[in-house]
């Protein structure tokens, strides 16, 4: 019992980490049509930027209120990254689909290497509250605070995500160019300012994931991004590219199915498990669960 | 190539008509000798004590020099095939890393765990690796466009946690499994035949590139081709795209474990990061910086890629480069910086790639010319 | 036409993956009352509108001059068209299926001018009832009340509608024969429409396009009065004209 308990909140810890990438990622697929290759990079420049903070900036440090405003720091910066990609590499390059992909895809392999160039491969020791490694009991297992965490971060941001989705003229307009860009400009609406606003969106997302990543794995390296972000794709294609929904039951399956596998079978079974998962899903509903509509 | 379509249908996005300009009458009858021509003077290389400094550390016959230009070769050969996907198909596979790695682990494994000669587990190797590509293949095609590159990146993915996960022990995991050279024939082994090693790449190189043209030149490459511009309009006169696609797909993937089988007797072993989206990637720049969907840019992409991968490592850590600045010098050592970098400016500013220079400069030098 | 135009098109040129669907077509739109633009299926009608609007597909090139008044359409984004006063009702409704009746007409309220609600639940009273219903479960006809409705939120000086009674009910029809003729009271409409009835009631000018050119313009009710033209340039026998 204990163990299942254990599995399932460290399953759903995972789970809010991918939901936490693959939100921003399938809101930008679904509504720009952009297949986000550098969205790992948002999420290293989030780390970074947060370890950084925590050493450096005035104001923050590795516990306490320090620590929130390190990660701010962190969220903002990945957020500022994402904006500046959009405008000033994708936007010269809307609607020209393969293009944006190339191009992303350039970029998350310059950024990465760029992250190395700077702070080296070897993971470092990431900066937390000395209460992140505690655990905590939960009706009789010891669960990692750092998972707990992460797990409240992804409830708050699915959240909030939903709520503008739902309650704000942005979060319409959204909605509305996932299902029909091509209709939300023909009522007047200049949509790439939606673009912006969601690739502003996803990279503070990543970037929260790659602050709150580092706390929960302890270190921050420069790959760390790219090995998280092929399971967020597959948690965006098994959710519907363009729900928020989705991605959230997608990240759900996804963290359990590995977590529970990965203990109960072989190490690496459970990865495979999600792969498998992925085709099922892509065989039966080529168009993910959800489909393409921003349910909110 | 594409001039088999009606002069209606546009160039696809990354396509350069391989048209002569008028007035090239000579250099259009020596034209078609000219492959053959580089391929004799790629296979007499070897003999030359040319040393290029700067360019490379030995001499062209060291061994160091010579295995460098076979791999670069292999990835000529593997971006020439990627190609047929990418640029002649409009297919974007996201897990040709996974054939490739099939190529290279296959054979390792079949040699070094199973103790077969070499002729037996490059043949097991490459039918395996095919029916591989026709297996996956059979399933992803099921879907299109951004689904199929998840799926094929989802399925590579499979492959890179099998070997790096270790099962059985097969795959020596994170450190990778060298390659047991004791059965193999003797002109394969040892620092001093390196140049058989590069003759071999060279023959795959060649073969690949024959069998992606005679492809592309048949009524399938026509079909292809279609596919590329306008899916429907194949469906439309009778053809199931999705056969056409499903043997370019497994040819892609078979030619890829070849170049695999090639890989891993030059580097003399296997390493978990061949297996990694990062390796697909590169094609996909290789493919990109060459030119899709040309007849020389993506061997031109492939070679030009590996050579700058090695040698900007080098570059890196020169003196040159160590003495400017930090924040200059830092990224500047990183050799993915440079490419992707590189990679993002010539998706701006070079949509046809390597093989899109001569169209653009012919105006330029029609006009520099002397007029007689 | 003695009175100036609304709308003028010149030598409208639209390529898309490499067919030539329009070759140098050009009509003008009367400043009143609706203009009917005919043709067999596949001529290129849809083509024109989407054209004028800028939404030519990115696979796609349109060549030509379009004037709504002064100014140059042409090149400009879709989004400053329709704020400049282009009202476009696509084929298909195209209504937000996700989002509820009132989302989809919130959508197009546009910052410092009062959206004309009145007008439009006036028009359509079953949008302001069914607010809070999901545009996708509404019926086909509904849908086009909705596209149509949002449209009229905002003032518009030139509405493009494309067959918006494609694929409905002879009741539906007329219904929605009917708004459009009390909608072109007050602003002029560029209507793409394959139902003849519809097109008599409706239409006092007419442009007949044939193999991506114009093959006829002039009076409307003139054009359905010769059989034998009406017959060659639409294909439709004069049973179908008269009934």
């Amino acid at each position: 019992m204990n163990t299942v308990v254990l599995l399932t909140l460290t399953g759903l810890g995972l789970a809010a980490l991918y939901f936490l990438v693959a939100s921003g990622l399938s809101l930008v697929f679904g509504l720009a049509d952009v297949l986000n290759f550098a969205h790992g990079l948002f999420l290293g420049v989030g780390a970074y930027a947060t370890w950084w903070a925590a050493g450096n900036l005035p104001g923050a440090g590795s516990d306490g209120l320090g620590f929130v405003v390190a990660v701010l720091f962190g969220v903002l910066a990945g957020s500022l990254v994402a904006v500046l990609v959009e405008l000033v590499l994708i936007r010269p390059l809307y609607s020209r689909t393969i293009e944006q992909v190339l191009v992303t895809v350039g970029l998350s392999l310059a950024g990465v290497a760029l992250l190395q160039a700077t702070w080296g491969a070897d993971p470092r020791p990431f900066p937390r509250p000395d209460w992140s490694r505690d655990v905590t009991s939960v009706l009789g297992a010891q669960v990692p605070n750092a998972g707990l965490l992460l797990i409240v971060a992804a409830v708050v941001v699915l959240g909030a995500l939903l709520a503008f989705l739902r309650w704000t003229r942005y979060g319409l307009i959204i909605r509305a160019g996932v299902e029909n860009r091509e209709m939300v400009t023909a009522l007047g609406i200049d949509v790439r300012k939606a673009f912006t606003l969601v690739f502003a969106i996803g990279g503070a997302a990543a970037a929260l994931a790659g602050a709150l990543g580092g706390v929960y794995f302890g270190t921050v390296s420069p790959g760390q991004g790219g090995s998280l972000l092929i399971f967020a794709f597959i948690v965006v294609v098994i959710g519907g590219m363009g729900s928020v929904v989705g991605s959230a039951y997608a990240a759900v399956a996804v963290g359990l199915l590995q977590q529970f596998v990965n203990y109960y079978g072989t190490s690496g079974l459970g990865d495979l498990c999600v792969v498998g998962l992925l085709a099922v899903v892509l065989l039966l509903r080529p168009q993910g669960l959800a489909g393409k509509v921003a349910h909110a | 190539m594409t001039e088999v379509k009606s002069a209606e249908v546009p160039a696809p996005p990354a396509t350069v008509p391989d048209e002569l300009t008028p007035g090239h009458a000579r250099w259009h009858g020596l034209r078609p000798y000219l492959p053959l021509v580089a391929l004799v003077v790629a296979a007499v290389l070897p003999y030359s004590t040319l040393n290029l400094p700067g360019v490379f550390e030995g001499p062209l016959n060291s061994p160091g020099t010579l295995q460098l230009l076979a791999i670069c070769l292999v990835f000529g050969g593997l971006a020439a095939g990627y190609d047929l996907l990418f640029g002649r198909t409009g297919m974007l596979s996201f897990g040709h890393a996974l054939y490739f790695a099939a190529g290279v682990y296959g054979t390792d494994v079949l040699i070094t765990k199973a103790g077969l000669p070499l002729w037996q587990a490059a043949l097991l190797t490459v039918v395996g690796g095919t029916t591989l590509a026709a297996l996956l293949g059979a399933v992803a095609l099921r879907t299109v466009g951004i689904a199929f590159a998840m799926v094929t990146l989802a399925f590579a993915q499979v492959g890179a946690i099998l070997v790096a996960r270790d099962f059985g022990g097969l795959t020596g995991g994170e450190e990778g499994l060298p390659l047991d050279v004791s059965g193999l024939p003797a002109g394969l082994v040892g620092v001093t035949n390196t140049v058989n090693l590069y003759w071999l790449a060279l023959a795959y190189l060649a073969i690949v590139v024959l069998v992606v043209h005679r492809v592309s030149g048949s009524p399938t490459g026509r079909v292809l081709a279609g596919l590329r511009d306008d899916e429907r309009r194949i469906g439309v006169l009778g053809l199931d795209p999705y056969r056409f696609k499903l043997v370019a797909f497994t040819l892609a993937g078979g030619l890829a474990t070849a170049g695999g089988v090639v890989y891993v007797l030059i580097v003399g072993g296997a390493s978990p990061h061949i297996t990694s989206s990062e390796l697909t990637l590169s094609l996909l720049v290789m493919v990109v910086l060459g030119g899709p969907g040309t007849r020389w840019g993506p061997v031109l992409g492939g070679v030009l890629y590996m050579y700058l991968d090695h040698r900007l490592t080098a570059f890196g850590s020169s003196d040159a480069v160590n003495n400017l600045p930090a924040f200059l010098s830092h990224p500047l050592s990183q050799p993915l910086f440079v490419l992707g970098t590189v990679f993002i400016l010539a998706v701006y500013f070079f949509p046809g790639g390597l093989a899109s220079l001569r169209t653009r400069l012919t105006p330029l030098l029609t006009t520099l010319r002397p007029r007689r | 036409m003695a009175v100036e135009p609304i709308l003028s098109v010149e030598d409208l040129s639209v390529r898309i993956a490499g067919l030539h669907i329009l070759q140098g077509v050009s009509f003008e739109v009367a400043p009143t009352g609706v203009t009917v633009l005919l043709g067999r299926n596949g001529v290129g009608k849809s083509t024109t509108l989407r054209a004028i609007v800028g939404l030519t597909p990115r696979n796609g090139e349109a060549r030509g001059t379009v004037r709504m008044g002064a100014q140059s359409l042409l090149a400009r984004p879709t989004h400053r068209l329709v704020r400049g006063g282009l009202g476009y009702v696509p084929e298909d409704r195209c209504v937000f299926a996700g989002l509820t009746v009132a989302e989809n007409l919130r959508l197009a309220e546009r910052r410092g001018t009062t959206p004309a609600y009145d007008k439009v639940f006036a028009l359509f009273p079953e949008l302001d009832r069914r607010g809070r219903q999901r545009a996708g479960s509404l019926s086909g006809g509904q849908q086009q009340m909705l596209a149509i409705g949002r449209v009229l939120l905002n003032d518009n000086r030139l509405l493009l509608v494309d067959e918006p009674t494609k694929g409905l009910a002879p009741k539906v029809v007329t219904e929605v024969a009917e708004v459009l003729e009390r909608v072109a009271e007050s602003v002029p409409v560029l209507l793409v429409e394959q139902n003849l009835a519809v097109v008599r009631r409706l239409a006092s000018d007419a442009v007949v396009l044939s193999a991506g050119r114009v093959a006829w313009t002039g009076d409307a009710r003139e054009l359905l009065l010769e059989t034998a033209l009406t017959k060659s340039l639409l294909g439709v026998g004069s049973a179908e004209v008269h009934s």
